[in-house]
């Protein structure tokens, strides 16, 4: 008992982080990934219609009864807050079917009588149409791999079977790739500029180098928001960048850096900079001036010291570095929002779109899966390749 | 107790609980707009007359709209927000939700006190704003009057600013190919409707600076990066008062469309949020609103005694209204997620 008792408490102590973490990130997280595979809305409105479109062999129309059973449903939940779901559901696979459900439940005939088929079909021809009747099938749930295929720009037709989606709607696939190769040139970009400065940082004594390193922290300690904006304040046509370029005579024209790739780019690797700075420069601290002297010592020419000797030490320093900036680029939505123009938009303005927006929480959580996990993915090639190479200690 | 957790550290637990709850639970009427020029005419005329008459204090918030955001707020149950404005198709898709109370429309002196636009069961209209071709007077000398001179590259050089989106910038392509501001929806509900105006696009395409706050057409038309925009009428009307710009707006082809006040359900100051919409829609308030905001407002009474001076620059007057489009709500509602993703894909090409 008295053994287990500091081990107890460390627990507690522990525990406030534990439940804070599990409750405001963990959980919310793991809830918005699994609503990428969830499709309840349907079969919440209809269940007896859902059951039914399962049984139906998706040839030409489902049956008869299947439709009154419908209609009967639709009637049932008119005015509430479960119709407005599923149509919701609906319109995300086909656009207009929202309307048309919400119109025929409010024209349905209150007593049932004649062809259910005629009934609908009379309000509104789509429903003798198998396309339509295919989405609702392929809504019934509980499951369904509808969001995930969509976040790739896949679909299933109506004979179940996934083909892609009309070219011109086909988005994602690469936005992904773009987001992927813009976190890259970022990365990159912060490597050659932070590299030098870093060291610099870390060779200079203390007097000078400190205050060079509050130059450092003061822009990470602004918020993104206030950086970018100052960006299109620098950037802009009239800008200062523009004029200070004008007055030294090397455009006649002014540049157009602003709402295109080019400052997206400047933007987001000036605000992602100390992220890279600061890992090199703590693992260059470590290094110090002596490798490099004993290198030179022993006859090997500065560039050479510094390519066989110095960089090798600080690998573990970009490796850090380039991971943090590279993950922290791949969720970048404001900078790119601000300062890209249309076609340098990043993965996370759609997921932001389809939460906040239209909320379809649904494609927001297949988007943000196949993020996360190609984050993932990138982060283990990492561990592999650094633990491949070797450490560089 | 020899359980898992002493019996301090329970105690402690109740004592935090107790406290985040009894934080909770006295809160201040918050009232949420979308920021800018419009929220600071809502303080003068709304905000401060009326703690000032009723005593009752009011929080402010601002935010850009988006469904998700209020229904995480009411799903989540006691929302810290109480009135909000919203776009018609918030209100809409929200109230089809259930996350609005219902207005009760005889304290509010009836549904026909309103424009049609701004009555619904779930909010009451608010403000009438609309996107409209501007340009600045002091440097174009030869006056465009339509969306097909706005694509005229030829007699007007240089750069345009649209929306970055499909909303109103598919609506402006067709009124630009020739559509007739009746027919616009019409041609818009067809696909070849919408191929036709995204064609339409692609032959300004090079001469498309987008914006994305609705600050931004006013910077780029003043610094003379474009030399015309589609813009909110309300805050070129402004710039115009406050900047001395000759900011100047085409009637013809501008859409507009109704924001509205909603009180989220489950709001824990439902009467003082349904007091705050009375006062902010009765007339001898809601006429002051246009002069400081430049936006158009829905009690018909407060519409008739709204400043002449101010009238023909609203998009309520008659004759803007007669030249205009109502911005179509179901049709976005039904057609936004499919037509962001190709005006994305399109704007990536």
């Amino acid at each position: 008992m008295r053994r287990t008792l500091p081990q107890l408490s460390n627990w507690l102590l522990v525990l406030p982080l534990f439940l804070f973490s599990a409750g405001i990130f963990v959980a919310p997280i793991a809830l918005m990934l699994l609503r990428s595979v969830q499709d309840p809305e349907l079969a919440a409105a209809f269940p007896r219609t859902a059951a039914e479109l399962a049984r139906w062999d998706g040839q030409d129309l489902p049956r008869p009864e299947a439709m009154s059973t419908f209609i009967t449903e639709l009637r049932g939940v008119r005015g509430t807050d479960r119709i407005s779901f599923a149509a919701n559901r609906l319109n995300a696979d086909i656009s207009g079917f929202r309307s048309m459900l919400l119109r025929t439940a409010r024209m349905l005939p209150q007593a049932d009588g004649g062809d259910a088929a005629e009934t609908l079909r009379r309000i509104d021809a789509r429903w003798g149409e198998r396309s339509t009747w295919t989405a609702m099938r392929r809504a019934s749930g509980p499951v369904t791999d509808y969001f995930l295929l969509a976040a790739l720009d896949l679909q299933r037709d109506d004979d179940g079977a996934v083909a892609a989606v009309p070219a011109e709607r086909a988005v994602f696939v690469g936005v992904f790739l773009r987001t992927l190769w813009v976190s890259i040139l970022v990365t990159g970009f912060c490597l050659l500029l932070g590299y030098p400065l870093a060291y610099l940082l870390a060779s200079l004594p203390a007097r000078y180098a400190n205050p060079l390193l509050v130059l450092v922290l003061i822009p990470f300690w602004t918020s993104v928001l206030v950086r970018t904006t100052a960006w299109i304040v620098l950037l802009q046509r009239d800008g200062l960048v523009n004029g200070l370029l004008r007055r030294i005579g090397l455009i006649e024209q002014p540049l157009t850096l602003i709402y295109n790739r080019t400052g997206v780019l400047i933007a987001m690797v000036h605000v992602l900079l100390p992220l890279m700075i600061l890992p090199l420069y703590s693992v260059m601290k470590g290094i110090g001036r002596a490798p490099m002297l004993a290198a030179m010592s022993l006859g090997a020419r500065p560039f050479e010291a510094f390519l066989r000797v110095y960089l090798p030490q600080s690998r573990a320093g970009i490796g850090a570095g380039c991971l943090l900036v590279f993950i922290s680029a791949l969720g970048y939505y404001v900078t790119p929002e601000l300062i890209g123009g249309g076609g340098d938009q990043m993965i996370s303005y759609f997921i932001a779109f389809y939460t906040n927006r239209t909320t379809n929480w649904g494609l927001a959580g297949a988007l943000s899966l196949i993020l996360l996990l190609a984050t993932g993915l990138l982060y283990i090639a990492y561990a592999r390749l650094s633990r491949a190479t070797g450490p560089a200690r | 107790m020899t359980g898992f957790l002493p019996k301090r550290a329970m105690g402690l637990l109740a004592l935090g609980v107790s406290l985040i709850a009894g934080s909770a639970s006295a809160r201040d009427l918050t009232v949420v707009a979308w920021g800018g020029s419009s929220q600071a005419a809502q303080r003068e005329v709304y905000y401060r007359p009326f703690t000032e008459q009723t005593r009752v204090p009011l929080l402010e918030d601002s935010w850009s709209g988006g469904l998700g955001i209020l229904r995480t707020r009411v799903q989540a149950g006691n929302p810290t927000w109480d009135v909000v404005q919203v776009e018609s198709d918030e209100l809409q898709l929200g109230c089809d939700e259930g996350l609005y109370e219902r207005i009760d429309w005889a304290a509010l002196g009836g549904r026909d006190a309103f424009m049609p636009e701004a009555v619904s069961d779930c909010g009451v209209g608010a403000v009438v704003w609309s996107v409209g071709l501007t340009y600045d007077g002091s440097r174009l000398r030869d006056a465009p009057a339509s969306w097909a001179d706005f694509w005229n590259t030829q007699r007007f050089p240089g750069q345009r600013t649209l929306r970055r989106g499909p909303k109103y910038t598919l609506e402006i392509a067709l009124m630009s190919d020739g559509v007739p501001q009746s027919e616009v929806y019409r041609v818009l509900r067809t696909p070849a409707g919408v191929d036709r105006a995204f064609r339409r696009l692609d032959q300004l395409r090079p001469n498309i600076v987008w914006w994305t706050a609705g600050a931004q057409p006013g910077q780029l038309l003043a610094s003379g990066e474009v030399v015309m925009a589609a813009a909110y009428t309300s805050r070129m009307f402004a710039a115009r008062r406050d900047d001395r710009r000759d900011f100047r707006v085409v009637w013809n082809g501008s859409v507009y469309a109704v924001d509205h006040w909603v009180v989220l359900r489950g709001s824990q100051n439902r009467d003082n949020a349904m007091r705050f919409v009375q006062f902010a829609t009765r007339p001898e308030n809601q006429s002051r609103f246009p002069t400081l905001a430049m936006q158009g407002v829905t009690n018909l009474r407060a519409a008739r005694q709204v400043d002449p001076a101010v009238a023909t620059s609203l998009p309520t007057h008659p004759d803007n209204l007669a030249v205009a489009v109502s911005l179509d709500v179901e049709f976005w509602v039904d057609n936004i997620e499919e037509l962001t993703q190709r005006f994305n894909a399109w704007a990536a090409r």
